[in-house]
């Protein structure tokens, strides 16, 4: 969570703060239609640090070799920083054991994983599956495919008008039925912060298992897998200062040790014969083929990185970005603010009266501001705030973004009101 | 008409773009007309073109819905390009105007093309080439399913 007691630094010290995190990244170096960029597509992917460029260039440079079944020295030097990596991972969330920690491509791929491994045999028709209408596609297009093959049942958590999660209409729909709850820890679309560990003991105390979508928040939020309590975690590399193809699934041991492999090949297995094939126990079972050596080192370095950063530090920055943006934009007529919940995180997503967000993406581009325009992969939520068709304009912030920038954010919205009006 | 390989906005919104945006020709719902929808999964705009065809000619055309100002304009030229021609030239400068938002710099312009030329710097922006092409490919269902010619 954001620590609203972190200390504050005086405006020099914070100043100096972000133009060291700045000078990790040197793609902020690029100009874009003559202006330097100004990055605020971060819900989308983050810009990764030079350290993690390098690990991932070093590592094919210097280290390559396949993973857990070479005896040659490159193969134990490969395995050695794929596995270190996976206890980086493990020790950032607090978790008790890197067996718990799954590479998977990405937040999409764990869920998917979680869906038809974990949930798909134990559903009868009738059964249900409860999500939020914050979700992200990808926490919800899995579950509609788990209830198409089995017959169980989607349910939604509502949202009230400012993208709140509603606990109390969530805790009426848990029921007998319910046999699993996912939901996203922070929404991509609109910044609204989930209080996962409500949600949490809430289904724990009926015995329902969740799982939490922790895309949209890994590099946000600070999470401790184990006083949360989650029974699942998943997040994707690239959202956090990582490589893009990678991804972890956190699992409890319980769980994990109990789900059959998701898809077969090399590197999952005991022994195979054609009669019987015995299975590996978590987390090489889900890690079937080759995986992406290069990003899950990335990845480590990605996470090595926040943690030398500091996660309440830059959530602190953030939180004063976010501050300043929507005051700014507040100021701007014609301009809502699409997404109030009480708590957010570094997601600012607004409409123009008469202007299409495209029109407003495409000016900005040409400010050399990027940011993402449309319905963010999360069309229900945006239904529900009534911006649908068209979606919204969305900046969202990440640890190397400046006041300075925010104030570009807001001209080059005034200068698509001067063109489109 | 050209642009540098990085035209700036300005040249995506030609005059002539913001004025359709603004005043969009033909922007309206007609009686008994022939719906076809189009949408671009990407943002997930939806335009309506109704389409009114009798002994091979567009007797009436027109649109609606949400789009950026380029679907919108690329709709309102496309309905006065079309009005009250045949289908055959429809379905040409349908392919005119695929060729010119789609094909690389320095493609000839196909003089059929008229006003809608001013979409040429498109190439330069191929994230909004879906957008210009929205209400067209609506116009491509129409236009090219059996039996359109004697509706």
């Amino acid at each position: 969570m954001i620590l609203d007691s972190a200390p504050r630094l005086a405006p020099e010290a914070a100043r100096t703060r972000v133009a060291r995190w700045r000078s990790a990244f040197p793609i902020l170096e690029e100009t874009i239609h003559g202006r330097t960029l100004a990055y605020l597509d971060n819900a989308a992917t983050t810009q990764k640090p030079q350290v993690v460029i390098d690990a991932v260039s070093g590592f094919y440079a210097r280290d390559n070799a396949n993973v857990h079944r070479g005896v040659h020295t490159l193969s134990q030097r490969a395995t050695a920083a794929f596995e270190a990596a996976r206890a980086t991972i493990q020790r950032f969330l607090h978790a008790a054991a890197p067996e718990q920690i799954v590479f998977v491509r990405g937040a999409t791929e764990a869920i998917n994983l979680v869906a038809q491994s974990f949930v798909r045999p134990r559903v009868r028709p009738g059964d249900e599956i409860l999500v939020s209408m914050l979700e992200h596609h990808s926490n919800i297009v899995p579950w509609q495919q788990v209830c198409e093959q089995t017959g169980a049942v989607l349910r939604v958590v509502p949202i009230d008008e400012t993208g709140e999660f509603q606990y109390a209409a969530f805790e009426r729909l848990l029921n007998a039925r319910t046999r699993m709850v996912a939901v996203s820890h922070v929404s991509n679309a609109l910044g609204s912060v989930t209080d996962v560990a409500r949600v949490i003991a809430a289904a724990h105390g009926q015995g329902i298992p969740v799982l939490v979508d922790g895309a949209q928040a890994i590099a946000h939020v600070a999470v401790d897998m184990e006083a949360l309590d989650c029974d699942f975690y998943a997040f994707s590399g690239h959202k956090c200062y990582g490589p893009t193809g990678i991804g972890v699934l956190y699992g409890k041991r319980r769980h994990l040790e109990a789900m059959p492999p998701w898809q077969g090949g090399g590197d999952m297995v005991r022994e195979v014969s054609f009669e019987r094939t015995e299975y590996m126990p978590p987390p090489a079972r889900f890690e079937a083929g080759t995986p992406d050596i290069a990003g899950a080192i990335g990845l480590g370095v990605a996470i090595e990185f926040l943690q030398a950063s500091g996660l309440e530090a830059i959530a602190e920055h953030e939180r004063a970005l976010l501050d300043y943006a929507t005051a700014a934009m507040a100021g701007v007529p014609g301009l809502r603010i699409v997404g109030t919940a009480r708590a957010k995180a570094s997601i600012l997503s607004f409409v123009l009266d008469g202007i299409h967000p495209h029109d407003i993406g495409t000016t900005l581009d040409h400010e050399g501001v990027a940011l993402r325009t449309g319905h963010h992969c999360a069309m229900p939520a945006l239904r529900r705030l009534g911006v649908l068709p068209g979606g919204t304009t969305r900046a969202s912030f990440a640890c190397y973004n400046t006041f300075d920038e925010i104030d570009r954010l807001v001209e080059g919205v005034r200068l698509a009101q001067r063109t489109f009006r | 008409m050209t642009a540098p390989a990085d035209g700036a906005a300005r040249d995506l919104y030609h005059p002539l773009i913001l004025e359709h945006c603004r005043r969009p020709r033909n922007f309206r719902v007609p009686a008994g007309a022939r719906r076809i929808r189009a949408d671009n999964p990407l943002c997930g705009d939806q335009i309506d073109v109704y389409l009114d065809i009798a002994g091979g000619t567009v007797r009436d055309i027109a649109f609606d819905g949400v789009g950026c100002a380029v679907a919108r304009a690329s709709a309102s030229l496309m309905t006065e390009a079309i009005m009250g021609r045949g289908l055959p030239y429809g379905r040409r400068l349908l392919d005119a105007f695929r060729r010119l938002v789609e094909s690389p710099e320095g493609a000839p312009d196909d003089p059929d093309l008229g006003e809608l030329a001013v979409f040429a710097d498109l190439r330069h922006f191929p994230a909004r080439r879906q957008c210009a092409l929205l209400a067209w490919n609506a116009l491509d269902e129409a236009v090219r399913e059996p039996g359109a010619d004697t509706a």
